[in-house]
């Protein structure tokens, strides 16, 4: 009878904080399928506001992925060799490095992009184009990568197979394409989903970023919430879920698969 | 050198030192040479600096300035790991967890571009050498200790390597099967005839498995020689303490005669000598009655352990003796007995500090 009392007034309390997180989002994609949202769901059902999100911000949306892939593959193509150099070399200069890498997650956003501003004012084309949030992303992504890849070769001593690789014959590049990546892939993924998510989702440095032409998902959302009727807005959010869940559902099963292997 | 000239390279360091970054001393500079086809053993303790001879002869370290590695008279000193074709088995064992057991074996032909069906073929071959036939599509994480150790032997030796390094290979199995392989891997290495450097910690490794060992101490080179020379005429007594049991008395000579409060017992040494320092193993002391030995003394305790009896007698010399006598004598703890040594076993090493 007690456990029964206690296991209910676990269930409760679950669904209680499951519904503070999903009934939010739930009312703002509702919103965003009314006709009129203050008169409620009686108004009717429509899909007007997607389209017309749509036809808005499509180029937005599209260039908010294209940022996001970039960024991805940069922060790999950077981060992987930088990760397995830290590692291995290890003392004082990589602790340095390390912490230099690290040190956007604690500056605040604005502040990177002020730097950034400040750094690229002469270069007129590369502020415009967005390249310039995509140098934002990169710095501010890559200590997820750098160190989700380095958790994992702290797991696996990378040192020795590595040498172990190069008893065989390897030379480097062999030893890091046959040994070293397939070796981190759990982290590699663990970081890409990091890293996807974080720069689809990222505001505060786009936000000072950006201009006029290159917006992208969260800056638009705050565009329309500022300029539009609040059912367009809430359809944008509808549109922002649809975009990413299938995408975060994806690289989380295949880094189940992977870790199952 | 009375090996038989073997496969494999032979192997010269000169004047090869380690000093880390921080400051520390791994090695003092040493030269050594191991001839082609050779078992070589570096023994010692941890920290005496064999890991990293074996290191800076891998190519893994790169000795101080002024040493030099020679592969078969060719300066390798500052060739990388990958360019010296030496095998390499780790303590760890380093096996690639992304790989079957037939692609780590193969990995390194792979790399050497050998066709499919060739590497095929040798991996075939190192399996069955090995005894790890029917494991060949195993991961790595699926195979218990003793198997993984094959599986880094057989990679080592697929590529045919001019020189086989071995880094305490055995060291983190159970005591059983580090037993029935270090048979298993003596045999290997007969039949292989290639030069062969193993670090161990462990003497009774060092002595089955050894042409020749090298003691070491604190970096440095303590003694060469084969298991016979290093137990039976250790140079110092570090290397006496280290390989066996051995029971060291200072004390003073008269006449060609170590004078203990158990007795006078006779050495070889020369007849103007007032002192020595001297190293009786356990098994060279007889026991037999009190009066037919001029050395006697009294049995503390007696620990029968099936081969034989590890006895402790006190009063023979200022410290206690240990005494190895074999299964069949009958003595008993408070016993007074006499202690039979001849000269001939005695060995004298050089008055030094301890250490």
């Amino acid at each position: 009878m007690r456990d029964r009392l206690i296991f209910t007034g676990q269930l409760l309390f679950t669904l209680l904080v499951a519904a503070f997180l999903v009934v939010p989002a739930i009312l703002s994609i509702s919103a965003g399928v009314t006709v009129n949202y203050f008169r409620g769901i009686s108004s009717g059902v429509t899909l007007q506001w997607v389209f017309q999100v749509w036809e808005l911000y499509a180029g937005t949306i599209l260039l908010s992925f294209v940022v996001a892939f970039a960024t991805l593959v940069l922060t790999l193509v950077a981060g992987v060799p930088a990760a397995y150099a830290l590692h291995v070399r290890g003392g004082r200069l990589s602790r340095i490095i390390e912490e230099v890498i690290t040190l956007p997650l604690a500056i605040p956003g604005l502040a990177i992009a002020l730097a950034l501003l400040f750094t690229y004012q002469g270069f007129g084309d590369f502020r415009r184009s967005w390249l310039f949030i995509l140098t934002g992303h990169v710095i501010y992504t890559m200590p997820f990568m750098v160190r989700s890849v380095m958790a994992v070769f702290a797991t696996i001593d990378i040192k020795t197979l590595d040498e172990g690789a190069a008893s065989l014959g390897a030379t480097p590049w062999r030893r890091f394409r046959d040994v070293i990546v397939p070796n981190a892939v759990p982290g590699i993924l663990a970081g890409s989903l990091m890293v996807v998510t974080l720069s689809l989702g990222e505001f505060n440095l786009t936000w000072m970023l950006h201009t006029p032409l290159t917006k992208t998902l969260p800056i638009g959302l705050a565009d329309s919430y500022a300029s539009m009727r609040l059912e367009v807005a809430s359809a944008y959010t509808l549109i922002f879920f649809v975009m990413i869940i299938p995408l975060l559902v994806a690289m989380q099963m295949f880094a189940d698969q992977e870790q199952k292997r | 050198m009375s090996v038989p000239a073997g496969h494999g390279a032979s192997v010269r360091i000169e004047t090869c030192g380690k000093t880390f970054a921080d400051g520390t001393r791994a090695l003092e500079p040493a030269t050594l040479d191991i001839a082609r086809g050779e078992t070589l053993v570096l023994l010692g303790p941890s920290g005496c600096g064999k890991t990293t001879m074996l290191r800076i002869i891998a190519g893994l370290e790169l000795p101080d300035a002024g040493g030099r590695v020679l592969f078969d008279d060719n300066d390798m000193t500052s060739v990388p790991i990958e360019r010296r074709n030496v095998g390499m088995v780790f303590q760890s064992y380093a096996l690639f967890p992304n790989m079957s057991v037939a692609d780590n074996i193969g990995y390194g032909l792979k790399i050497r571009g050998m066709a499919r069906q060739e590497r095929a073929a040798r991996v075939a071959e190192l399996v069955a050498l090995t005894n790890i036939s029917g494991l060949e599509n195993r991961r790595v994480d699926q195979l218990s200790g003793g198997q993984r150790q094959r599986v880094a032997l057989a990679r080592a030796v697929a590529i045919r390597p001019g020189i086989l390094l071995l880094d305490e290979p055995l060291t983190a199995l159970d005591a059983a099967l580090r037993d029935r392989l270090r048979g298993e891997l003596n045999r290997l290495l007969r039949s292989l005839g290639i030069t062969t450097i193993y670090v161990t910690h462990d003497q009774s490794e060092a002595m089955e498995l050894g042409d020749r060992i090298v003691v070491m101490q604190k970096g440095t080179i303590a003694q060469i020689g084969t298991p016979r020379e290093i137990y039976f005429k250790p140079k110092n007594r570090f290397v006496a303490e280290f390989i066996g049991a051995a029971n060291i008395i200072e004390a003073p000579v008269e006449n060609g005669d170590l004078v203990l409060p158990g007795g006078r017992q006779p050495i070889g040494g020369e007849a103007s000598q007032t002192t020595a320092v001297a190293m009786i193993r356990p098994e060279t002391i007889r026991i037999v009655e009190e009066g037919a030995a001029p050395l006697s003394g009294t049995i503390d305790s007696v620990s029968f352990v099936g081969d034989r009896q590890r006895m402790l007698v006190s009063g023979a010399s200022d410290k206690v003796l240990t005494v190895d006598a074999p299964n069949t004598v009958k003595a008993q703890a408070g016993e007074r007995i006499g202690l039979l040594i001849a000269a001939e076993v005695v060995r004298l090493l050089p008055p030094e500090n301890r250490g």
